[in-house]
């Protein structure tokens, strides 16, 4: 086999995306949706699947599935329906799974992502509705099913609503893999329909990827990557297999169809040595459940009750605010990110870039430091606004501002009042000032002759004397002022 | 048309069930029995007409997103043949298809 050079080589990723809907009940029972909580305390004969019991939809849950196909820009099925996956795993008490097969809620959507290397469109082939499985113990040897004794079953989360969305092979790299998903999330989050905490598997990510030489027709070996547990995770599983594929084909190895584990402490994926088969679902219309039609009507008006879609917001930042791009990006990531933003920005009036500098490069300190997000802030939007408006009108410095705003973060007090009981006020009384500076020309008279000989770079040294006499309490730039006057040639 | 061995081997695994030697012959006859229909109805002219998914002319048969109690630990692990810590407790999982 001859060994291709590195840039002809080419890669392939398509995206399975798993997102658990925020109902109040479950898919077919009335049965409630939580994470946690005691083992199968939240289950009824539906979800048991005990012989006799029958499913009904959630009506909300299919309003949810088609407001996630519509912000993907898919084409809403007039007639849609559930089908039988059929499989024996224990995670599901009836053997079967509902989900939908030939006729799903949403179809031929697309999303465009604005990529370091342009925008990419990617397809999205279809969004479809179907139910959770419960979550299996493996007992005995390492934990892992293969050597274990026996399994126990919690079927707590078993017929929990859950989407699923699946991309067309249009992601090229894993950078893209990872904007893709970052992307999906601040939608559905934006939807409200869906926590989307990637740690507790309310939104899960399987993806397909394959490398080939550029100009071959056929795809590569594609290889399922699972267990990827954050955003960061994506990008960096991708990214590890895409170099362990090309590395791979540049030395002539043949790659092999299958499933392969990423291991998050590595950094690696490894394989996960099942034996693949061409799994028999026989699927087939659900008997249980009648089709769903979706009148013209309806989509309309969901369309029409949309909330504010990411992609969106950063464009009206972009001309409310003036925003650069990359201050928008952080912001939009996340709905209470956003909302706090706006909310200071509306509560300040002035330049809004000052407030998302405050957010940026002191807020997200400290609730790094804290192990907290901005939901759990003591900080209220409006408190910020007020803290640079301190700043703005002179009453404090930039850097005691700063100290306020820790003392804020841990108190939740408003600034102002931080101020008053640290006595952080800047001493901006004329009449102490001057004297101040009157005493520091007196103890040099050096400098001071340089700032009259027109050096005056040193006015820099007399202003902090007089901040050093005052104990930072004054304010610099009436101290700078009353030198220039006093010191003008 | 018709239906082998093999192919009655491959149904009875896929469901589970295992069938001794008379069990099979006799599956075979009767699966081929049913194809049989089918058959006849596939030799008809259905282009054009939409497949009957359900016999009733219902559609959209939902219910409101609200939560009614569930069922107490205990009782939903009483029909359980085991359980170990408020879990049901199952055989060890062979992974095949
Ligand atoms: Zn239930």
């Amino acid at each position: 086999m001859s060994v291709a050079p590195p840039h002809t080589l080419e890669t392939t990723i398509g995206l399975e995306i798993h997102v658990e809907l925020a109902t109040a009940s479950k898919m077919f029972c009335g049965c409630k949706v939580a994470f946690g909580g005691e083992p199968n305390t939240r289950t009824c004969p539906v979800c048991l699947g005990l012989p006799g019991s029958l499913p009904v939809v959630n009506e909300r849950a299919i309003e949810y599935t088609t407001r996630i196909g519509v912000a993907f820009n898919c084409s809403i099925a007039k007639r849609s329906l559930f089908a039988r996956k059929n499989y024996f795993y224990p995670d599901m008490p009836k053997n079967y799974q509902i989900t939908q097969y030939e006729l799903p809620l949403a179809t031929q959507g697309h999303l465009t992502l604005d990529g370091e290397s342009g925008a990419v469109s990617v397809g999205v082939t279809r969004v479809h509705l179907e139910e959770d499985t419960g979550g299996s113990l493996h007992v005995g040897g390492s934990g892992r099913i293969a050597d274990s004794e026996y399994s126990l079953e919690d079927y707590n989360r078993a017929g929990t609503p859950l989407v699923e969305i699946v991309t067309e092979p249009d992601l090229h790299t894993a950078e893209q893999a990872r904007l893709f998903v970052a992307e999906l999330r601040a939608i559905v989050e934006a939807l409200g329909v869906s926590d989307v905490r990637m740690e507790e598997g309310s939104l899960r990510v399987d993806a397909n990827i394959s490398v080939r030489r550029a100009g071959e027709v056929e795809h590569g070996a594609k290889v399922e990557v699972k267990n990827m547990n954050s955003i960061r995770s994506v990008g960096r599983a991708l990214e590890h297999e895409e170099e362990r594929q090309r590395k791979a084909l540049e030395a002539g190895e043949t790659l092999v169809q299958e499933t392969r584990h990423f291991d998050e402490k590595t950094g690696t994926t490894s394989s996960l040595r099942t034996k693949e088969y061409a799994f028999d679902y026989r699927y087939f219309p659900e008997p249980d459940l009648v089709p769903f039609e979706a009148a013209d009507e309806w989509v309309e008006a969901l369309r029409a009750s949309q909330p504010e879609l990411p992609a969106e917001r950063r464009v009206r930042w972009k001309q409310t605010y003036g925003l650069p791009p990359g201050d928008v990006a952080v912001l939009a990531s996340s709905k209470a990110t956003a909302a706090w933003f706006e909310a200071a920005a509306l509560a300040y009036g002035g330049d809004a870039k000052k407030i998302v500098n405050w957010i940026i490069a002191d807020l997200f300190g400290l609730l790094n430091e804290a192990g907290i997000d901005l939901t759990e802030c003591k900080i209220a939007p409006a408190q910020l606004a007020g803290l640079v408006g301190l700043v703005d009108d002179g009453a404090i410095s930039g850097k005691q501002a700063k100290e306020v705003l820790g003392h804020m973060f841990k108190t939740g007090d408003d600034a102002a009042e931080v101020v008053q009981d640290k006595g952080l006020e800047q001493e901006s009384d004329t009449a102490v000032l001057d004297a101040v500076v009157e005493e520091v020309i007196a103890e040099n008279p050096e400098a001071a002759d340089k700032v009259r000989a027109g050096q005056l770079n040193t006015i820099g040294f007399l202003v902090g004397r007089v901040m050093r006499k005052t104990g930072g309490s004054a304010n610099p730039k009436l101290v700078t002022e009353l030198l220039r006057t006093k010191l003008a040639g | 048309m018709g239906i082998d061995r093999a192919a009655v081997d491959h149904v009875a695994r896929l469901a589970r069930l295992a069938l001794d030697d008379d069990e099979r012959d006799r599956m075979r006859a009767e699966l081929d029995d049913i194809l049989g229909h089918a058959g006849r109805i596939q030799a008809l002219d259905l282009d054009g007409v939409e497949p009957t998914l359900h016999p009733l002319p219902l559609v959209n048969a939902s219910r409101p997103d609200e939560i009614t109690p569930s069922l107490s630990q205990s009782d939903a692990l009483r029909s359980a043949p085991e359980a170990e810590d408020g879990r049901f407790r199952v055989p060890r999982i062979i992974e095949d298809a």
